[in-house]
């Protein structure tokens, strides 16, 4: 065992880390979404995609969508940790893997090339939605909407077809079925 | 209609509203229009500190002394900055602190105009909440607002930041509303079946040990009287953190002292050994448990606790009961209580053979020290100044060091917030300015800051407050001219390599004392240091005492880093013991 050199103890043998989404619904206020974060940078969480925005306007809540990655006991501290600050109503939070969750993210794709390189990349979309939103005649801008590990897919797939920028948005998710979140 | 205030008197119907009798502060150009208002509330007492960081450990030894939020006004820019070491402290140690910052015009928020600064962004992480108020006819509910969040759940402090504009707008005035708005923040979700499940843990254990922290003082007085009928109660043994002395009698039997990093060697072993386990208001901090995967490995573990994130954070849980501690406990003893009654047994036959092993431990007497007739031990002057101010009902202080070790160790505390000292986030300076406030709540108790030189001279310049408001602190220094933790640790841990540890040039404690305008009293021979203590206590004035003692000395018991509970290096006395069995290395 190393010998710790300091007034603090050294660090133990890591849990197993799993992906998890949280939805947190809180006050649409200035600087709620600076709260969320810095609770996240500050207390050394980890923050792979976030997606936010108004979805009352009279009530005035916001819906803040994080995907993060943590222990067991990280994310159970996420959750308690969100839960304390003041404009935030209600936490949930699932696995990533939970079937009963739905979750999307959506992607803008600007593709330069002739005709048929369009068309190839629209084909290669074709399992997520695609639609076309602005087209010229050396151009086009697809948007698809798929998980995260697709887009990643996608967005090497197009790159010979001629794809020059990508947009993304971060994950949003939803239950399946009349439930909502607790 | 009603008649229109404006802002800054609006923030003054607010304070009265809310019964505040004292603010800590220090004027400058963006909060003019509040102070310009002050006159007009003669209700309210303004307490003028030389540095804005004292206005905020002052109000922290306020609140802590009296239970009441401690209330801090400050200017933008600089002021609001200096203020943020104070916030953090009180945000650690869970002190109910309500600031309130000038910040400049809201049209200039922005520009980098003249003492601006992004006060609400810069205090975020070290506050519960904060506002930024832009609009005039949100103030009154803002404030309110304000002190519920200060002042309910875990406690903690809460920053109002007023552009200079805001404070000249007018509006009307808006009474703090009655009905509460908990925003799904509920602090008492405890069931009777957990209390139920505790209490058969009780009868059941064999071994067991509370563990109570500065929750139970933060509960109010009712919780320590709660407290101490659990331990009558059930005959356990109680040890406390070094925020939660004073909850718990220090001179009673069932009570071994303080645990963790410093804590004696009976507390840490029966933390290790013991089989269930009940934490009442702590919150296993890292200076608590030592080692983690080595922390009381073989107990059932119980943690009350008002902070659902203070759960399973760090030590995981057998039964959380999440509530306020006055309400679980009484809870408890009321459980108890009814249990007896149906059958008679008690499980105090059930904890004697523990009992025998705890007093085995105490044998070892940890917090013994080899005294001298030629210099003065720190500890001695601890232990003297306990004696001669026991039957008073003294309100200590300390800074953070070794000093503050010794004051937690030697003086003992038998009543809640008579004991206020920086644990979490360990901030030196602390002290002096927690001891001008405490006296502002308590004006005819003894107030004693135990102190040590390096820190006291961190915020020194509060001396010239208690001299302006005639409060007689006594400021107690254990002057051994270094940063004596530090040394401890390089001695220990770094080979002795005193990398900066000694302050080369002291200044000389009984001039300063003149030159604030107040006693100095210097002590450097064992043999007068009773009569040099009760000149102090006898002296009705601010004193700065210089009590020189000797340099060397070091902090035992302690827990080495990284190691667990159960291997702990004892003093003086045990280290010659072993080093005759060759076994002296080992322990370091």
């Amino acid at each position: 065992m190393p010998k710790s050199k300091s007034a603090y103890s050294i660090p133990t043998k890591k849990q197993k880390s799993d992906t998890y989404i949280f939805v947190v619904w809180v006050d649409n206020e200035a600087g709620v979404l600076a709260r969320v974060v810095g609770l996240f940078s500050g207390r050394g969480y980890n923050i792979e995609s976030l997606a936010v925005a108004e979805v009352d306007a009279v009530k005035n809540i916001s819906r803040i969508t994080i995907v993060t990655t943590g222990t067991p006991q990280v994310i159970d501290q996420i959750r308690l940790q969100l839960t304390k600050l003041v404009p935030v109503h209600k936490v949930a939070e699932f696995k990533r893997e939970d079937k009963d969750v739905i979750f999307k993210e959506m992607a803008l794709f600007k593709v330069v090339g002739k005709r048929n390189k369009i068309e190839k990349c629209l084909n290669a979309c074709k399992k997520f939605n695609p639609v076309i939103l602005d087209e010229t005649k050396s151009s086009a801008v697809i948007q698809i909407t798929a998980l995260r590990r697709e887009i990643d897919v996608m967005n090497k797939k197009l790159k010979p077809l001629g794809l020059i920028s990508t947009s993304r948005t971060g994950a949003v998710a939803m239950t399946r079925g009349a439930k909502i979140f607790n | 209609m009603p008649k229109l205030l404006t802002g800054a008197e609006i923030v003054f119907k607010c304070l009265e509203d809310q019964k505040v009798e004292h603010i800590f502060g220090y004027p400058g150009g963006a909060v003019l229009p509040i102070y310009d208002e002050l006159k007009n509330h003669p209700s309210i007492k303004h307490i003028l500190v030389r540095h804005e960081q004292g206005a905020g450990h002052a109000a922290e030894g306020y609140a802590r002394s009296s239970g009441k939020p401690g209330v801090v006004l400050v200017t933008s820019g600089p002021g609001a900055t200096n203020v943020v070491t104070a916030l953090t402290d009180a945000y650690m140690d869970s002190v109910p602190l309500v600031c309130i910052s000038g910040q400049v015009p809201t049209h200039l928020i922005g520009t980098d105009a003249f003492q601006e600064c992004d006060t609400t962004g810069i205090t975020r992480p070290c506050t519960k909440h904060n506002w930024l108020v832009k609009d005039v006819n949100e103030l009154s509910k803002v404030i309110h607002e304000a002190f519920r969040v200060a002042t309910t759940g875990r406690p903690g402090p809460v920053l109002i930041d007023i552009p200079k504009d805001i404070q000249f707008a007018k509006t009307k005035y808006k009474k703090p509303n009655k009905e509460k708005k908990l925003n799904g923040k509920s602090h008492n979700k405890f069931s009777q079946d957990q209390i139920d499940e505790l209490v058969k843990l009780l009868s059941k254990s064999k071994k067991p040990i509370i563990y109570s922290g500065g929750g139970v003082i933060n509960s109010g007085p009712k919780a320590s009287q709660a407290l101490r009928e659990l331990v009558e109660l059930t005959g356990f043994p109680i040890t406390s953190t070094l925020q939660g002395l004073g909850a718990y009698p220090g001179d009673d039997n069932q009570f071994l002292g303080m645990l963790g990093m410093h804590g004696t060697y009976e507390a840490n072993n029966a933390m290790h050994d013991c089989d269930l386990l009940i934490n009442i208001g702590a919150r296993f901090d890292d200076r608590i448990t030592g080692k983690i995967d080595e922390f009381s490995p073989n107990s059932k573990k119980v943690h009350i606790d008002i902070d659902p994130s203070s759960i399973n954070k760090i030590i995981k849980v057998d039964l959380a009961i999440v509530g306020d501690v006055t309400s679980v406990i009484s809870k408890i003893n009321k459980t108890i209580a009814k249990r007896k009654n149906g059958h008679s047994k008690s499980n105090k036959s059930n904890i004697a053979k523990w009992w025998e092993q705890i007093e085995k431990w105490r044998e070892k007497d940890s917090l013994n020290f080899v005294n001298s007739d030629e210099s003065i031990k720190p500890q001695h002057a601890v232990q003297r100044l306990y004696e001669l101010t026991k039957n008073k009902d003294t309100y200590v202080t300390t800074e953070v060091g070794q000093h503050q070790m010794w004051a937690a160790q030697h003086y003992k505390f038998n009543k809640p917030n008579r004991w206020m000292t920086s644990g979490g986030l360990g901030t030196m300076g602390y002290g002096l300015p927690a001891a001008v406030g405490v006296q502002i709540a308590h004006p005819e108790k003894l107030v004693i800051d135990i102190a040590g030189e390096a820190s006291v001279l961190m915020t020194m310049q509060e001396m010239s407050t208690a001299v302006q408001y005639n409060l007689p602190i006594k400021i107690f220094i254990l002057n051994n001219q270094y940063m004596g933790m530090v040394r401890q640790w390089q001695e220990l841990l770094h080979e002795k390599n005193y990398s900066e540890s000694y302050s080369e040039a002291l200044p000389d404690f009984m001039k300063m004392a003149e030159a604030y305008g107040c006693k100095g009293i210097k002590a450097e021979n064992p043999a007068d240091l009773d009569d040099k203590i009760q000149e102090m206590i006898d002296y009705d004035g601010p004193v700065i005492f210089d009590c020189h003692v000797d340099p060397n000395e070091n902090c035992f018991p302690m827990i080495p880093s990284g190691k667990p509970h159960n291997q702990m290096i004892l003093g003086p006395k045990d280290q010659e013991e072993n080093k005759i069995k060759g076994k002296g290395k080992a322990l370091v």
